[in-house]
């Protein structure tokens, strides 16, 4: 492969996922990114700095993720289009940042390589265990988006729309690959340019002297100016009012930290993004993201063909959790199958959903491989009992 | 009556009148850097839009909000690196890191000699005032051998960092120090290290009346600044290694390094430039070979 | 100090004399709400004009006041020192005719 002067690769590749990750982003339009090696993601950030000179982007590898997670938002703040990529120990670092673009509405993503964890834990073997890092990571209440693709061609395609997400809800947004994910090697398809479709950022139409940063339009989301325009403005961690200026006090506090995480909650429906099979007459479905969906599938199939009436769901927005259509489920299922590799994280949101209305069997693994399909299919076949 | 008209302070044009007074003690050294901040701006600064500030956390992390410019007030430690993706996603911008010592050179310090090390076309301006004063005076990196602070009540077993040595050896292309005394030449200071490219440094030590000179028995923030007028050496162009700082002792000023390399940017562009230019080469190259009735097609 | 204006002498016979250039002086301006009564104007100022009044203001500090109005030279020191932007000197040009004394400010100069 050449290093190619054109933005999108348009055509069919043989891409692993942390590859494809890294075409998503850049046809979604990043033009800044900040890395640091950590594995199963360096390849994204490999990739991206192979390729981003002759698109126009700028790549750096900071000298820590702390580094690239602060360095990416500044970029944001001067009009770039930015994201930043690791793994659990990486994230871990990021999660003070990660509550800054959250509080500073900074449009960002971020590309989480699961891995074996906790701590070092194994660096080349995949994992989910970071699902719930992912949505509480960061002190503070606060919201955030997170996306779980299943394989390469998804890695591609909901990157860009993990963009089109934080640029409609200025909210970084989690983007939960796995190790067998970024290093599985299937067919991608690039579409043509004029066939991905892009959000762009909603800069502020007022004039220097009257944008106040932190005005929130209709949908609770403030309009962007970057710095450099002459609007003067002043943008803080600390709580702080419309006009970006800190003020300590419990009503202010309320009026913003509401209004954060009411900009998601209050929009779950239009960002719930998951795909049914067979849930119509289904007895039992099973409940799946990520690289569980995969090893799902097949149990499912084997399952079918015995007779049971077993339905799919696969998330595809973890986050925000789409609480209303699980109780709603809940109500009319025997029972819901959760595998992940971990040791029961979305299951926790499920049950909660749920709230005993059926039988809720949690699938878990530690870690270090994906689950056989044989367990899955015995969860099926437990939860029809 | 004077018909004269009003005075304006040319520090008026940069405050967010809007929120004065400031937090600041009486008698803190940071406002001071702050009027020099303001002179100097208006020296070499034509385009107040591109002026960006960014600050961290403490006392010093406050200066961006009191100024009337895109000004950030990041997390602690943070303002460098948050500083170099600004510059490097729009070089136009003129980026100042107005922060304290602690949060430059304690959690800040990985970003600091990296960015140093880079030339990062920054400019960092240091208040240092020996320990961490928003939080109620702990001691912090550069607080003296033997002075105390609420966190080494008995005084400090560690060595202090010496910054203008420090930014030297990561590569820093202009190096200051001054106390908050030599306003003259702070504001001299600050001027030439926005005009320069690449990383800049100016280091000012000031009073922090209400904890360090409280607590080490310094007296008042008048006492501290006649104490600094009295005891500072000015050294332009001596070694760094003699700017160490010992609890009461001669402070070595001046201006210690003004170099001229390249900046991280420019470093970039060149290298891409020469690359890039390879490759098309080569891939015309490639193309050429090709049966006229292939050429164009990805294969 | 006011600068002397140089008066203009020719040996020769001139159609017009010369105009006198403007006189300068030093003017301060104090805004009194913001000082926190740390003292560095008054400890600074090179020519000793200043000095901390014995009203308070609102937040209950000592703020300075300008009492040798005619030595004022404008340097602006005491604009650099002080921590909280509330006092600034300047060189203002003046007609001949003006008293050296101090324009009041609506934020309470004296």
């Amino acid at each position: 492969m050449s290093g190619d002067n054109d933005r999108i690769l348009t055509g069919a590749h043989f891409l692993d996922g942390d590859h494809a990750c890294a075409e998503g982003a850049i046809a979604a339009g990043c033009n800044f990114v900040a890395g640091y090696p950590i594995t199963p993601s360096t390849e994204v950030v490999e990739r991206i700095a192979w390729r981003f000179p002759s698109i126009g982007g700028t790549f750096i590898q900071m000298e820590d993720e702390i580094a690239s997670s602060i360095a990416i938002q500044g970029a944001v703040w001067a009009g770039a289009k930015a994201m930043t990529v690791s793994s659990g120990p990486g994230i871990s670092l990021m999660l003070e940042h990660i509550g800054l673009a959250a509080m500073t509405e900074v449009p960002c993503v971020f590309v989480n390589v699961q891995r074996g964890g906790p701590s070092t834990g194994l660096p080349t073997l995949p994992a989910q265990a970071d699902m719930m890092q992912a949505r509480w990571g960061s002190h503070g209440d606060y919201e955030v988006i997170a996306l779980a693709p299943n394989g390469p061609q998804e890695c591609f395609d909901l990157m860009i729309h993990a963009f089109n997400l934080s640029e409609q809800y200025r909210v970084p947004v989690l983007f939960m690959m796995d190790e067998v994910i970024g290093h599985m090697t299937e067919k991608v398809v690039i579409p043509p340019r004029n066939e991905i479709k892009i959000t762009p950022r909603r800069y502020t139409k007022l004039p220097p002297g009257e944008y106040e940063p932190y005005v929130p339009g209709d949908d609770l989301v403030p309009d962007f100016a970057k710095a450099g325009d002459g609007h003067r403005f002043h943008i803080t961690g600390l709580t702080h009012n419309e006009k970006g200026y800190p003020v300590m006090n419990a009503e202010c506090q309320e009026q913003l930290v509401c209004r954060l995480v009411d900009k998601i909650r209050t929009n779950v429906e239009q960002i719930s993004f998951f795909h049914e099979d067979g849930l119509e007459d289904a007895d039992v479905v099973v409940v799946t993201y990520g690289i569980s969906s995969r090893v799902g599938m097949r149990a499912i199939r084997e399952a079918r063909k015995k007779g049971v009436k077993v339905g799919h769901l696969r998330l595809v927005v973890v986050w925000p959790f789409p609480e209303d259509y699980i109780r709603h489920l809940a109500e009319r299922v025997g029972g819901l199958v959760v595998p992940e590799v971990n040791l029961g994280q979305v299951v926790l949101e499920v049950e909660r959903c749920a709230a005993g209305k059926c039988d809720i069997i949690s699938v878990q693994h530690a870690g270090g491989a994906v689950h056989k399909p044989q367990t899955i299919y015995d969860a099926i076949m437990e939860a029809v009992r | 009556m004077s018909t004269a008209p009003a005075v304006e302070n040319p520090v008026e044009k940069l405050l967010r009148a809007d929120r004065m007074p400031h937090i600041w003690c009486p008698g803190c050294g940071i406002g001071t850097t702050v009027n020099c901040f303001a002179r100097a701006v208006k020296e070499c600064v034509s385009d107040l839009d591109k002026l960006i500030i960014v600050s961290g956390i403490g006392c010093t992390g406050r200066v961006a909000g009191y100024l009337e410019l895109d000004s950030f007030h990041t997390t602690h430690g943070r303002a460098i690196p948050f500083a170099t993706g600004l510059k490097l996603a729009n070089p136009e911008l003129k980026v100042v890191v107005y922060s304290g010592d602690g949060d430059l050179i304690a959690i800040g310090g990985n970003h600091f000699i990296h960015a140093a090390r880079r030339n990062a076309d920054i400019t960092v301006i240091c208040v240092n005032n020996f320990n961490y004063a928003m939080t109620g005076g702990q001691v912090g990196p550069t607080t003296p051998l033997d002075a105390v602070g609420t966190t080494s009540p008995y005084g400090v077993c560690e060595r202090p960092f010496n910054l203008p040595f420090l930014a030297e050896s990561c590569g820093a292309v202009y190096v200051a120090r001054w106390t908050a005394y030599h306003v003259r030449q702070i504001t001299r200071s600050m001027t030439e290290a926005m005009n320069k490219r690449g990383f800049s440094f100016v280091e000012v030590i000031t009073p922090c009346p209400t904890l360090y000179e409280r607590r080490n028995r310094l007296g008042t923030g008048l006492d501290r600044m006649q104490w600094f007028k009295e005891n500072s050496v000015i050294k332009n162009g001596v070694d760094t290694r003699e700017c160490d700082i010992a609890f009461q002792q001669k402070i070595v000023c001046g201006k210690f390094v003004d170099a001229d390399r390249p900046s991280l940017l420019e470093m970039v562009e060149a290298k891409m430039a020469s690359v890039l230019h390879r490759q098309r080469w080569e891939r015309m190259s490639r193309e050429q070979q090709k049966p006229i009735a292939m050429r164009g097609m990805k294969v | 100090m006011s600068k002397e204006s140089a008066t203009t002498t020719s040996s020769e016979d001139q159609p017009e004399a010369k105009p006198r250039p403007k006189k300068v002086r030093g003017r301060v301006t104090v805004i009194r709400e913001r000082c926190k009564g740390c003292g560095y104007c008054v400890a600074f100022c090179p020519t000793g004009v200043l000095e901390m009044s014995r009203e308070f203001n609102e937040k209950g500090y000592h703020f300075p006041q300008l009492v040798g109005g005619r030595d004022c030279t404008g340097c602006d020191l005491c604009g650099m020192y002080c921590p909280d932007f509330a006092i600034s000197g300047a060189r203002v040009p003046v007609e001949p005719t003006d008293e050296p004394d101090v324009e009041k400010q609506e934020q309470g100069v004296e």
